[in-house]
């Protein structure tokens, strides 16, 4: 079983882009210890010859691929934190 | 204060249509209860008096001029705040969405509304719909009406609070492995979370989209059947939502039990009900028994491994779903004078509650290098295995029966310091998401002076035949006509 450490949890917020306290890091690598343990018993099954299942629908037809009218670009943007020229700003990627 | 705020969803529609009541009376007598009973219960995120009263005096003046009635006709209804209402924000209980306006309206809400539906307000939820108490809201707790020392369940508690606490008729809540049913249970209403794909998703806020679906909170099986006739039904603007026929749900409703064969699960439930939980439940089979139903036994030989799998599956799916909160396109913005990588972790960090992170962090992990087959993948098999078990039930019996949940409402703080034991509350609800099955919880004989809830599940797109049992049972049995003491 995969064993979870604080730096474990240090990876995977990383790619989940959150930024933890070191409360945090640490109660929920706990947690996520517990969690996972639980979760063992599904490793007990023979599931070799089964397909996975990754949703329950089958009866949506897809579209026809035509061009249709979407949200327009000011209602897109009357949410945004900070939209600027009709763009979504965000703060410099690289650099600086 | 008119008494137009104890009548069923049904009996508003019939009034106001006739025009002997007219919708801005039913909509200030809701008003005035709610002002009565909300400062008790903390049922709302937010209220829309001034929306609704509007609507109303629009809809009095369309009948007075001879409009033909719509079938909600002056219904009052509460909508869980993941469902979006354009000129009404979208909070979704959680910080990071705080003052969000959506550009558009939920097609489910709009169809309730082109009904002659008054949308009341939005009602409070475990943040992004993740809990099973409405403790993991933002905002505030809600209160179980029948005793305010405990939860509502979750996570569309402030929906089914507000339909026991007779604020509305008829509440929308959203069901990803539990969230209507455990609430309905636990506050006493009926709560229905139909077919995947039945009710269309768009302007819901996504949560696991595997499992995700739109449903009802009522105080009966006919007013579930009136509100289901108007949501129901492809939406091409759901990709996911199915083409299937809606039959006719209200005529469907007299169908009974006769010679309907009950299938109970004895094994699973030896997974832990509380004594008094389970006696409920066997009188709740004995009326249904009375009233012609057959009783066999099935066997879910894989449902105990549903609360595994399912906290598996959900989360990776949450984990990729709430990456689109950045601070970039909607939403709260945190660290913005930063670099872009700082600013998407202050903001996500200061924006989501504890259960969020928690979900998004195991939805990572085990969705990451090294660790998807063995969790994620091995999930999405085991989740083959339980839907394979219903199918096989099905072939023996038409609804399978067990408590919608091992126990009565529990006190606030009760379950909060441990996650896992907060999951395991929802061993009973789960199969149903997993398998893309309906689900209807039926009010059942009280514990200790609180609501349990009779589950009844069905096969895919047969909401009728559930309906049909569950009106059986209410008409055998007064628990859905219980008020709560506030």
């Amino acid at each position: 079983m995969a064993r979870i450490t604080v730096e474990t949890v240090d990876h995977v917020a990383k790619l989940a882009h959150l930024s933890l306290t070191d409360e945090e890091r640490e109660t929920f690598a706990r947690q996520l210890q517990d969690i996972l343990a639980y979760a063992e018993v599904i490793q007990a099954l023979d599931t070799a010859a089964v397909e996975p299942m990754s949703h329950a629908g089958s009866l949506s037809p897809l579209r026809d691929d035509g061009p249709a009218p979407g949200l327009g670009r000011d209602e897109a943007l009357g949410a945004a934190p900070d939209p600027a020229d009709g763009l979504f700003r965000v703060p410099r990627i690289i650099g600086g | 204060m008119s008494g137009a705020w104890r009548l069923s969803a049904g009996e508003i529609a019939r009034l106001v249509a006739r025009r002997e009541l007219s919708a801005a009376e039913v909509t200030r007598s809701h008003l005035d209860r709610i002002s009565a009973v909300e400062p008790r219960v903390d049922a709302f995120l937010q209220l829309l008096p001034d929306r609704a009263l509007e609507r109303a005096l629009r809809l009095d003046a369309a009948l007075a001029a001879g409009d033909p009635a719509p079938p909600l006709c002056g219904v009052p209804v509460a909508v869980k705040d993941v469902m979006d209402i354009q000129g009404a924000a979208t909070t979704c209980g959680s910080r990071i969405l705080e003052g969000y306006e959506p550009p558009f309206t939920a097609t489910a809400v709009a169809r309730l509304e082109a009904a002659g539906a008054i949308v009341l307000g939005k009602t409070n939820m475990d943040e992004f719909a993740m809990g099973s108490s409405t403790e993991n809201s933002a905002y505030k707790p809600t209160r179980n009406p029948w005793d305010l020392r405990r939860v509502p369940g979750g996570s569309s508690g402030g929906s089914a609070a507000a339909v026991a606490a007779r604020m509305v008729p008829l509440a929308l809540g959203s069901d990803t492995g539990g969230s209507i049913r455990q609430p309905a249970a636990l506050c006493g209403v009926v709560g229905l979370k139909p077919t995947y794909g039945r009710v269309s998703r768009y302007g819901l806020v996504a949560f696991a989209s595997s499992l995700d679906q739109i449903g009802t909170l009522s105080r009966s099986v006919a007013d579930a059947a009136l509100v289901c006739s108007q949501i129901f039904g492809r939406d091409p603007k759901d990709a996911t939502s199915a083409a299937v026929d809606v039959p006719d749900l209200l005529a469907s409703l007299e169908g009974g039990v006769s010679g309907l064969r009950v299938g109970v699960p004895w094994g699973f439930l030896e997974q832990g009900v509380e004594s008094g939980v389970l006696s409920s439940f066997r009188e709740g089979l004995g009326v249904l028994e009375s009233c012609g139903a057959r009783l066999i036994e099935v066997a879910l030989p894989h449902s105990p491994q549903a609360i595994a799998t399912y906290y598996l599956v959900a989360t990776a799916e949450a984990s990729s779903n709430l990456a689109r909160y950045d601070g970039v396109r909607y939403g709260r913005r945190k660290g913005g004078s930063g670099e872009l990588r700082r600013m998407y972790g202050e903001t996500r960090d200061q924006g989501f509650g504890p259960e969020v992170k928690r979900r998004i962090i195991l939805g990572t992990f085990v969705l990451s290098s090294g660790y998807y087959d063995a969790y994620y993948l091995r999930a999405q098999k085991v989740r083959t295995l339980i839907r394979k078990d219903f199918e096989d039930a099905f072939t023996v019996c038409d609804v399978v029966a067990m408590p919608t949940t091992p126990t009565p409402a529990f006190r606030f703080g009760e379950k909060t310091a441990d996650p896992l034991q907060m999951y395991l509350a929802d061993i009973f609800t789960v199969p149903a998401n997993l398998a893309g099955i309906p689900g209807l919880s039926l009010p059942c004989g009280p514990v200790g002076g609180l609501p349990t809830g009779l589950q009844l599940l069905g096969r895919p797109f047969d909401e009728a035949t559930l309906l049909a049992a569950g009106h059986a049972f209410e008409q055998a049995t007064s628990h859905h006509e219980a008020e709560p003491p506030l």
